[in-house]
């Protein structure tokens, strides 16, 4: 049975995995950053950012996007950083 | 003043040619003075597709070079008065023009011509560079396959870089049979992808073969794909017009499959 419901499924939606793969590919393609310089710049910001707040780095994402300005006069791409800051930590060591 | 067009697409086999032909063509059934220019150096083929193949005497290279005037290197096509064709040069390599002679030579073109359309050669390299440094604004052509639509990202993402306002998307060889099924990507998704304007959607069409055969372009003719690029004509004028309706049950079979695709 599995096999009729998946050559159905491949068939009816080969079309959604070409829309789904191109989106994963051509995001990285538009990414300003090769993967090298993108871990690179994640160590260098966990360590300034460190020397202030106890950062939680597993929780740590780092990412280049497009995202509208605010005043909708164009798109940009912007670095998006999300930092979760540990629980309890003191911040503002210094 | 005319205005300098560069058709371009990243991958090749797409139509880009075909593109050049069948607009250059419309645009000059349109009453504007057209000339094409075959910017591949080394792989010329838009003459053939124009059927002017026998009629090349001097060609891209010998202009820049300045070994004719650019008056005597353009062929007049005979079928209409106001289309000409600056061919390619089949013997030299890419470097032998330079992005400031595509410049120049536009340049120049603008003051005698309504439209200059520039065939330019798959590939980012120095032929693209070359094609896209006169031109004002730009059609890209893909078909909808993830090679294609990748491709004509980059190339969108190097026109901006490039300067190059005003980008329109040609989505060609559409299959409405197989978007039905859900196993093509349709117009629309090759738009959502690419966030650009469309400008024109052209079935595949076996006409297009036969076109290319005798070196006629079809443009202006009674088949789907001779009414789409007249239709991008108009577009590119500056017309709105409705898109064709290239498969009138579509409406029907689309609500049909959406039910069992979830």
């Amino acid at each position: 049975m599995s096999f009729i419901t998946n050559f159905f499924r491949s068939s009816e939606n080969s079309k959604e995995i070409a829309k789904n793969r191109l989106k994963v590919a051509i995001t990285s393609d538009r990414a300003v950053c090769s993967p090298e310089v993108m871990e690179q710049m994640k160590n260098d910001i966990i360590r300034v950012i460190s020397n202030y707040v106890d950062i939680d780095t597993d929780g740590l994402d780092i990412k280049v996007t497009k995202t509208e300005l605010d005043d909708s006069s164009g798109v940009v791409n912007a670095l998006l950083a999300n930092i979760p800051i540990k629980e309890g930590s003191r911040n503002f060591r210094k | 003043m005319g205005q300098v067009i560069v058709i371009t697409s990243g991958k090749g086999g797409v139509g880009k040619t075909t593109t050049t032909a069948n607009v250059g063509t419309g645009l000059a059934m349109l009453g504007k003075k057209v000339v094409l220019i075959d910017t591949d150096i080394g792989l010329r083929n838009l003459d053939v597709v124009m059927g002017l193949e026998n009629r090349i005497v001097y060609n891209l290279v010998d202009v820049v070079e300045n070994n004719c005037r650019i008056k005597q290197a353009l062929i007049k096509d005979k079928r209409y008065p106001n289309l000409y064709l600056l061919p390619s040069a089949q013997t030299k390599d890419k470097t032998s023009v330079s992005p400031e002679q595509m410049k120049k030579l536009a340049n120049e073109l603008r003051e005698e011509f309504d439209y200059i359309l520039l065939d330019c050669p798959a590939g980012i390299e120095q032929g693209f560079k070359n094609a896209i440094a006169g031109a004002d604004r730009a059609l890209v052509v893909t078909t909808p396959e993830v090679s294609a639509v990748r491709d004509a990202d980059r190339i969108i993402g190097l026109l901006e870089a490039n300067e190059i306002r005003q980008t329109h998307l040609i989505v060609n060889r559409l299959r409405t049979d197989m978007v039905r099924e859900g196993n093509m990507m349709s117009s629309d998704d090759v738009v959502e992808i690419l966030a650009i304007d469309l400008i024109g959607v052209v079935p595949d069409d076996e006409q297009i073969v036969i076109s290319t055969n005798n070196g006629e372009p079809l443009v202006g003719s009674e088949s789907k794909a001779g009414r789409a690029y007249m239709n991008v004509c108009k577009r590119v004028l500056g017309e709105d017009v409705p898109y064709l309706d290239l498969e009138e049950t579509q409406g029907f079979f689309k609500k049909f499959a959406s039910i069992f695709k979830k």
